[in-house]
């Protein structure tokens, strides 16, 4: 966007740089050195309309190398990188320091609810067992090989369009007070991907999937506190899938 | 750019003897899903649970606010409660079906709640199992001398 406008902003900041010092006040622990997470700040120079995930490297690449965090894409597609920013459930590479108070420290930890196995990574395997246990993928009845494709209307879409959406970056179900405590309840995100399957038309199997989640660690010891669908950095309507998911039990059952 | 560590604490090779070799132990939160996580509960018992929660809590709102109201604020309010007003209630069968109605569901209620707070706080199975055999014995034991009280009770009493 070359407007003049944005010429007239650049000009001046090559009077008064827009670079900023910012505090990251990070979680930092390893257990190859103690067994105590402690927290660390870091003082960065920068532009505060960059990403908290650019603050990150520039921590990692130049002042600290042993700072250990999850990313890949870096562009909020991936989930590689949520994690508990100045309280809040968020992914670094979609979360802009001005929006943030970089005025204050800004808070980087660990997401809560799973093991951390060193500073900002954590163990994800019990995340993704519930969500292998929701068996999220196509299943059908036929028995014979599909001669054409699977088609479905645009409304038959619409249904689950908003679950589509997630990415698995555990940011909801390590958002939730019921996860917290305990971790044999499926979670959000396993909840949200079963009900993608759910609700598909396509899928023969949703009845299966529904008796998986009526179990005691299922969608019932969900507490409507809506922390994961404010925690979902997709926008996901978190609640409210497994509010659908509830009512699709209770009308199937009696 | 500068680093200035203002937290003097930060990572430091001290304490405990830890390295490579002897990493520190990580904490696991309560209670992880693995594999063998049981996949126990077939029927639909949390579902009733929960549907019982919802239907119960809309009758105990009417129960409650229309027990209160009786007992505490309308004609002359609680200093009116004596052992003749309340034999002259149970003597009309609306008051006793009324008390039984809110002793049972608002006993039920309760305990299931309580229940669902020791599920979700309770982490060593052990504490569950007595937390929750405390809470039942509690819940049955009310609700059966209630119950009780309420069926047997003689206004001539001496």
């Amino acid at each position: 966007m070359a407007t003049p406008v944005l010429d007239k902003a650049e000009a001046e900041g090559r009077a008064a740089s827009p670079y900023i010092t910012v505090t990251f006040r990070i979680r930092r622990f390893n257990p190859e050195v103690s067994a105590e997470a402690t927290w660390q700040d870091f003082q960065v120079e920068i532009d505060p309309r960059e990403r908290v995930l650019d603050g990150l490297h520039k921590i990692k690449w130049d002042l600290d190398g042993t700072l250990t965090f999850r990313r890949s894409c870096a562009h909020g597609i991936c989930g590689s990188d949520a994690m508990r920013i100045n309280g809040k459930n968020r992914l670094a590479c979609k979360t802009l320091i001005k929006d943030i108070n970089p005025e204050k420290p800004i808070t980087i930890e660990p997401i809560k609810g799973l093991t951390v196995l060193k500073d900002l990574v954590v163990d994800m395997e019990p995340f993704f067992q519930a969500y292998r246990d929701v068996m999220p993928f196509l299943i059908t009845k036929e028995t014979n090989e599909p001669t054409r494709e699977r088609l479905q209307s645009p409304e038959d879409r619409e249904r689950f369009d908003d679950t589509t959406k997630c990415i698995l970056c555990a940011a909801c179900t390590s958002s939730c007070p019921v996860f917290w405590n305990d971790g044999q309840y499926f979670g959000p995100a396993a909840i949200v991907n079963a009900h993608r399957f759910i609700f598909d038309s396509r899928d023969e199997a949703g009845e299966e999937r529904l008796e998986i989640l009526n179990d005691k660690d299922g969608v019932w010891r969900c507490r409507t506190t809506f922390n994961c669908t404010d925690a979902c950095p997709r926008g996901i309507e978190v609640t409210k899938a497994i509010a659908e998911v509830k009512r699709a039990l209770i009308t199937r059952r009696l | 750019m500068s680093t200035t560590e203002t937290n003097a604490s930060g990572v430091s090779p001290v304490e405990g003897g830890y390295s490579v070799d002897n990493p520190a132990p990580v904490i696991e939160p309560p209670r992880l899903r693995t594999k063998k996580t049981p996949r126990s509960t077939r029927g639909n018992f949390e579902m009733y649970g929960w549907l019982f929660m919802r239907l119960s809590g809309v009758v105990l709102v009417v129960l409650v606010i229309g027990h209160l109201l009786i007992q505490l604020v309308l004609d002359g309010g609680v200093s009116k409660i004596g052992f003749a007003f309340v034999a002259g209630r149970w003597a009309s069968p609306w008051w006793q079906v009324w008390d039984l109605l809110m002793l049972w569901l608002a006993m039920l209620h309760g305990c299931n709640g309580l229940r669902t707070v020791i599920n979700d706080y309770a982490e060593r199975p052990n504490t569950r199992l007595w937390l929750k055999g405390l809470l039942y014995t509690a819940t049955v034991w009310t609700i059966l001398l209630g119950t009780l009280v309420i069926f047997t009770f003689d206004p001539n009493i001496r």
